[in-house]
């Protein structure tokens, strides 16, 4: 097998948790091979990150250069073609950034290049088998990847199990020498931050999320009285966005926010990877799609098979009514109390709340 | 400004359930194909260029006849010219083949600015990066703002958390454009009527110089088979009456605390 390398994603001094992924990723390919970990930057930071690198591999290849404290993809494309040999297969997640760099590197390396990698096999020494996803996640497919030349692959983010690998103690080894002056056409200015909205979704125990199945944006005020019954508050995917029938900060996914909500309802949401990367903290998902096949059933504890504009009035109404009842019970329960001591002020106080 | 714009024809997942058949494909008897949705946002954002620093706007896509009326959608949206570049030696051809064929045209024109749609159907979010390395340009990826300056362009990319990471890039170049950065035009019948009768010019492997490095022979990655995904944990799913799903739904949630 040709050698593998994982390029190494950091941020104010600190090593992307995908190394453990890619790591397992490598095993996949070679599992007699420790891959060695190659990484990019400039300054302090980067330093701290090849050095805390060693703890989890053999070998640390670190290019730094100034120009490098950003990580710009049309930087350290050139970088890494002038540091990785010939043949090599690199790995790494495939991100914002992974996306902006890979496919030209394949291009530069004269490499195959398989993006979103979901698995790994090996048919033979320069063939591998891969499984990824088409169609937003509706079927898999198994791709034929000739590494003959070497390749480039991302990883899906969370597709492997991450290894922790044994204490290496391994070796920096500085590659910076070889890369001389990097110059690029497309230049770093800043980062601006994400607006903050007028709903922070983060909060809320209990989201109502909203996708394509909406259909339209005068049907948003359905979510919206559901959300009121339960509590909780509308979020929504990527598409209800980019048709701007909600602000970007209700956005949940991996260019949206993140959220650990006690229970999170898909509606009409079929559940792209990237979506699903902002769900964290195990809620109890519950998934309403007309689409049976929808990759969200995958992944919701429960699952409806419906139109959520047909479903989600008749379920806000009987929580409104199933309320009711309970109110009017607490009501009588707070009375009789409240006539024998002071004990029922709090329930009168709720209920005052409601 | 001139500028190309790479558009594909797919199934559109929107109006089909992407069904297997006993052989390892898709069923793609009943599917109904659109063009793909993100390259939408890239016709209109090259057309609003257009529209305010002049130029023209040409379309262009790999392909077969079936494919020409996707060309047509976006000449209907206001792109001038349309280009099909289909060749039955580029049958088979993986990410770099088609990036192969597409760099084959572009050095036929003079096109200052190169767009593709963020990803299409296959997820994949290759084809324009690899174009730029091929023809030497520099590229961006899930751009979500353009502003023209001399000789350059401000551009924003979609980040991780929503954040927005801003960049000067060199013209010519290569960006992939994120859905979200604009809201395309609708095409209606009649506007497609208007462009039906415009030259739709064919391109060949002899024709663009491409011979042998598109198709089957060099492509290294190939797919074998679809697949039905592994179900995962897999839903419990409710069923029966709306009355009963919705009865049983309630009481999960207020087991899970989200109905007080």
């Amino acid at each position: 097998m040709p050698r593998i390398f994982v390029y190494i994603v950091h941020k104010a001094g600190v090593a992307d948790d995908s190394a453990a992924e890619m790591i397992a990723a490598a095993r996949k390919i070679d599992v007699g091979q420790a891959p060695v970990a190659v990484a990019a930057g400039w300054g302090a930071d980067f330093d701290a990150v090849c050095e805390s690198l060693r703890g989890s591999f053999a070998e640390v290849w670190k290019i730094g250069n100034e120009a490098l404290g950003y990580p710009n993809a049309e930087l350290v494309r050139p970088a890494l073609v002038k540091v990785l040999p010939a043949g090599s297969i690199l790995l790494m997640p495939h991100s914002h950034f992974g996306t902006d760099l890979a496919p030209g590197l394949s291009i530069k390396m004269n490499a195959a290049y398989a993006p979103d990698v979901m698995d790994i096999e090996v048919l033979d020494k320069t063939t591998l088998k891969l499984v990824r996803q088409e169609f937003g996640g509706q079927v898999s497919a198994h791709v034929r990847c000739d590494i003959s030349t070497g390749a480039v692959l991302t990883i899906r983010p969370g597709a492997f199990k991450p290894v922790e690998s044994a204490p290496a103690n391994g070796t920096v080894i500085d590659q910076s020498a070889q890369v001389g002056v990097l110059t690029a056409r497309r230049r770093y200015i800043e980062t601006i931050a994400a607006e903050t909205g007028d709903v922070d979704i983060t909060k809320f125990p209990v989201l109502v999320s909203i996708g394509r199945g909406i259909e339209e944006q005068d049907n948003v005020s359905i979510a919206e009285d559901l959300a009121d019954a339960l509590g909780g508050a509308v979020s929504c995917s990527r598409p209800v966005v980019d048709a701007h029938w909600m602000e970007k900060s209700r956005q949940v996914g991996s260019s949206g926010k993140t959220v650990k909500p006690k229970v999170y309802m898909a509606c009409g949401i079929s559940g792209s990877f990237q979506h699903l990367a902002g769900i964290k903290g195990s809620p109890f998902i519950v998934a309403i799609n007309k689409n049976p096949k929808a990759p969200i059933f995958r992944v919701a504890d429960v699952g409806i098979t419906a139109d959520i504009l047909e479903f989600l009035p008749e379920l806000t109404a009987k929580i409104r009514e199933s309320a009711k009842g309970r109110v009017s019970r607490a009501a009588i329960q707070a009375r009789t109390s409240a006539d024998e001591s002071d004990a029922g002020r709090p329930v009168l106080r709720e209920l005052v709340k409601r | 400004m001139e500028i190309l714009v790479c558009v594909r024809r797919v199934p559109d997942t929107s109006e089909n359930e992407i069904e297997l058949n006993g052989s390892g494909d898709i069923e793609r008897d009943d599917l109904v194909y659109s063009v793909n949705e993100p390259d939408n946002y890239a016709v209109e954002e090259a057309l609003r260029i257009v529209e305010k620093s002049g130029g023209t706007v040409t379309v262009v896509t790999v392909g077969g006849d079936d494919d020409e009326e996707v060309l047509r959608r976006e000449m209907a949206m206001g792109a001038k010219n349309g280009a099909l570049l289909s060749d039955d030696a580029f049958n088979g051809s993986d990410g770099r083949g088609i990036a192969e064929i597409l760099a084959g045209f572009v050095k036929k024109g003079h096109y200052e600015l190169i767009l593709t749609g963020v990803q299409a159907d296959d997820g994949a979010a290759q084809v324009g990066g690899m174009l730029a390395a091929l023809l030497d340009y520099p590229f961006a990826s899930l751009v979500n703002s353009i502003e023209v300056e001399h000789g350059k362009l401000k551009i924003g990319r979609e980040i991780e958390g929503g954040n927005k990471e801003m960049n000067e890039i060199d013209l010519p170049c290569v960006l992939s454009i994120q859905t979200g950065i604009n809201e395309p035009r609708y095409v209606g019948m009649r506007g497609i009527r208007q462009v039906a009768s415009l030259p739709v010019p064919t391109f060949g492997a002899p024709d663009l110089g491409v011979d042998g490095r598109a198709g089957s022979a060099g492509a290294k990655v190939r797919r074998m088979d679809y697949f039905t995904p592994p179900e995962g944990k897999g839903a419990e799913m409710l069923e029966g009456s709306t009355d009963d799903i919705v009865g049983r739904l309630i009481e999960l949630l207020r087991a899970k605390g989200g109905v007080n």
